[in-house]
């Protein structure tokens, strides 16, 4: 049996009579890209946001790396916290410091190395993300593509296990998106660490996706590789597959 | 009906209960390492030394126009003498401890809200979060502790200048025999009135930041609700400085 990363049975969560997650089972396998995919308010980052405790579900389990969190207190769910890396839907850099300290920010609050190695480390992380003369801007300076790369650095500089993204590519254009996407594939093929990301670019996803997951309804209605997910037959599937396409374009991507 | 005029009332005491919380949380994260004394000075230089002109300001024209008033009633009865005394009692027990912390919540309390609130919606407090990092120890601990420092040191630039203007006004202006003001001061004016100043203002300084921060923190719905929690911020903060200011003045003289 392989290995899961995380693991979610029968997850709850509403909010007041509005039930956002109606009984989520979902098993994310170590090492993989696990992209879940949704419409706009269906619920994917109050699902995302249960996986690192910022929101409490009403009822189910979730298990990291043996653990079940939900019912952790907060210093045991911050140990589990640091072994995770997210990246916010607008990167979330803290706009008081330049881009060097931001990714130098949770090296020195939960290390104890010194500032020539954190030097080093934020150094090797802003060259993996294409910005390495880029250290002494502030965040206000840089474009959407750029603080979403300089938000992935920061996810990357404790080299956790688990990384979460929330809408990588939302509101960037096409071609951003593509360089965006393709660094998310290259750090993780480099890196081979766990991958969770939500987004509605179904196409985009398509790209970095080992495993594909479609949440309807609160629930996940189906689960696969691409490759079966593209063939499925739920109705629900091919509706959401079919209002990708653009008219009149056969090119056969999906 | 009922119900309807409770609703405000039960929402005060909730936000009350709430607030209070925050505060014992923020207290004792300051007594847990690591101590994070650069945020704690960068507070301090905000709240305290960018508010210094304001406080100054402040402080000087309360002073004169005490003077200025004082003399209008005292000369009703020839005890001009008295205006003195009047501004400085004024001053240290009451005006300056008050205006400072309202110009402060002005200043500092609405930068405060608007900041966490901006943090709030750009998802700056939840990164901390996700960091394992305490977003109160990091946001709200330092700023309760640099009010709580600088809020008194303020009163008591408030205070001298308030009493140097009333000088100048009553001497200088109006013509007050110099000999009577300063000795009737002297003599009225104990040390004890300026310490009380100095422990509401130290009050007003955890009040304005916790219920500030608070605002901000707890901010929902984009730039408009920054607006609204900023908004929010300073009136809930005054009020409670003025109510509070009663109720430690009952206790205290």
């Amino acid at each position: 049996m392989e290995e899961k990363a995380i693991r979610i049975v029968n997850l709850h969560k509403s909010f007041g009579t509005q039930k956002v997650l109606n009984g989520i089972n979902l098993e994310i396998e170590k090492g993989k890209t696990t992209v879940i995919i949704g419409k706009s308010g269906g619920g994917k980052t109050v699902l995302l946001k249960h996986l690192i405790g910022l929101i409490k579900p009403d009822e189910g389990e979730i298990w990291i790396n043996g653990a079940e969190i939900t019912q952790l207190k907060d210093k045991e769910l911050n140990d589990i916290r640091v072994g995770f890396g997210m990246l916010f839907q607008e990167a979330a850099l803290f706009d008081s410091m330049d881009v060097f300290d931001n990714i130098a920010f949770p090296l020195r609050e939960h290390t104890k190395r010194s500032e020539k190695e954190i030097e080093r480390i934020v150094e090797e992380k802003l060259k993996h993300v294409g910005l390495l003369r880029f250290g002494d801007k502030m965040p206000s300076e840089l474009s959407g593509g750029m603080r979403k790369r300089v938000g992935l650095a920061r996810a990357l500089a404790l080299d956790p296990d688990i990384i979460l993204f929330d809408e990588p590519t939302s509101a960037l254009d096409p071609i951003i998106s593509l360089t965006i996407l393709d660094l998310i594939k290259e750090t993780q093929t480099r890196l081979n660490k766990t991958y969770v990301v939500i987004s509605h670019d179904i196409m985009g996803m398509f790209r970095i996706a080992d495993k594909v997951a479609l949440l309807s309804d609160g629930k996940i209605i189906e689960y696969g590789t691409p490759y079966e997910v593209r063939r499925s037959k739920n109705e629900v599937t091919m509706e959401f597959l079919n209002a990708t396409k653009i008219p009149g374009f056969s090119g056969g991507e999906l | 009906m009922i119900k309807a005029f409770f609703a405000p009332l039960e929402k005060i005491v909730r936000e009350f209960g709430r607030v209070s919380m925050m505060l014992v949380e923020s207290i004792l994260l300051a007594f847990r390492p690591p101590f994070k004394l650069n945020y704690i000075f960068k507070q301090m230089e905000f709240i305290g030394v960018h508010s210094v002109f304001v406080v100054i300001l402040t402080g000087v024209f309360t002073g004169m126009v005490l003077a200025l008033q004082s003399y209008y009633g005292f000369r009703k009865f020839s005890s001009e003498g008295l205006v003195g005394a009047t501004v400085a009692l004024s001053m240290t027990r009451e005006l300056g401890p008050v205006l400072t912390s309202l110009m402060v919540t002005g200043r500092a309390g609405s930068a405060m809200a608007a900041e966490l609130g901006a943090m709030r919606v750009t998802e700056q407090i939840d990164a901390l979060t996700v960091m394992a990092l305490n977003p109160i120890k990091y946001l709200v601990t330092p700023r309760v502790i640099a009010a709580f420092l600088m809020l008194p040191l303020l009163t008591v630039i408030a205070d001298f200048v308030g009493i140097v203007g009333g000088y100048l006004v009553g001497v200088k202006l109006l013509g007050i025999n110099e000999g009577a003001y300063i000795d009737k001061m002297i003599k009225f004016v104990e040390l004890n009135d300026i310490y009380n100043g100095l422990v509401k203002a130290a009050v007003f300084g955890i009040i304005l930041s916790i219920v500030s921060c608070y605002k901000g923190f707890y901010t929902k719905g984009g730039a408009e609700g920054v607006g609204r929690s900023t908004t929010e911020a300073v009136v809930a903060s005054s009020v409670t400085i003025l109510v509070t200011d009663y109720i430690l003045t009952s206790f205290m003289f």
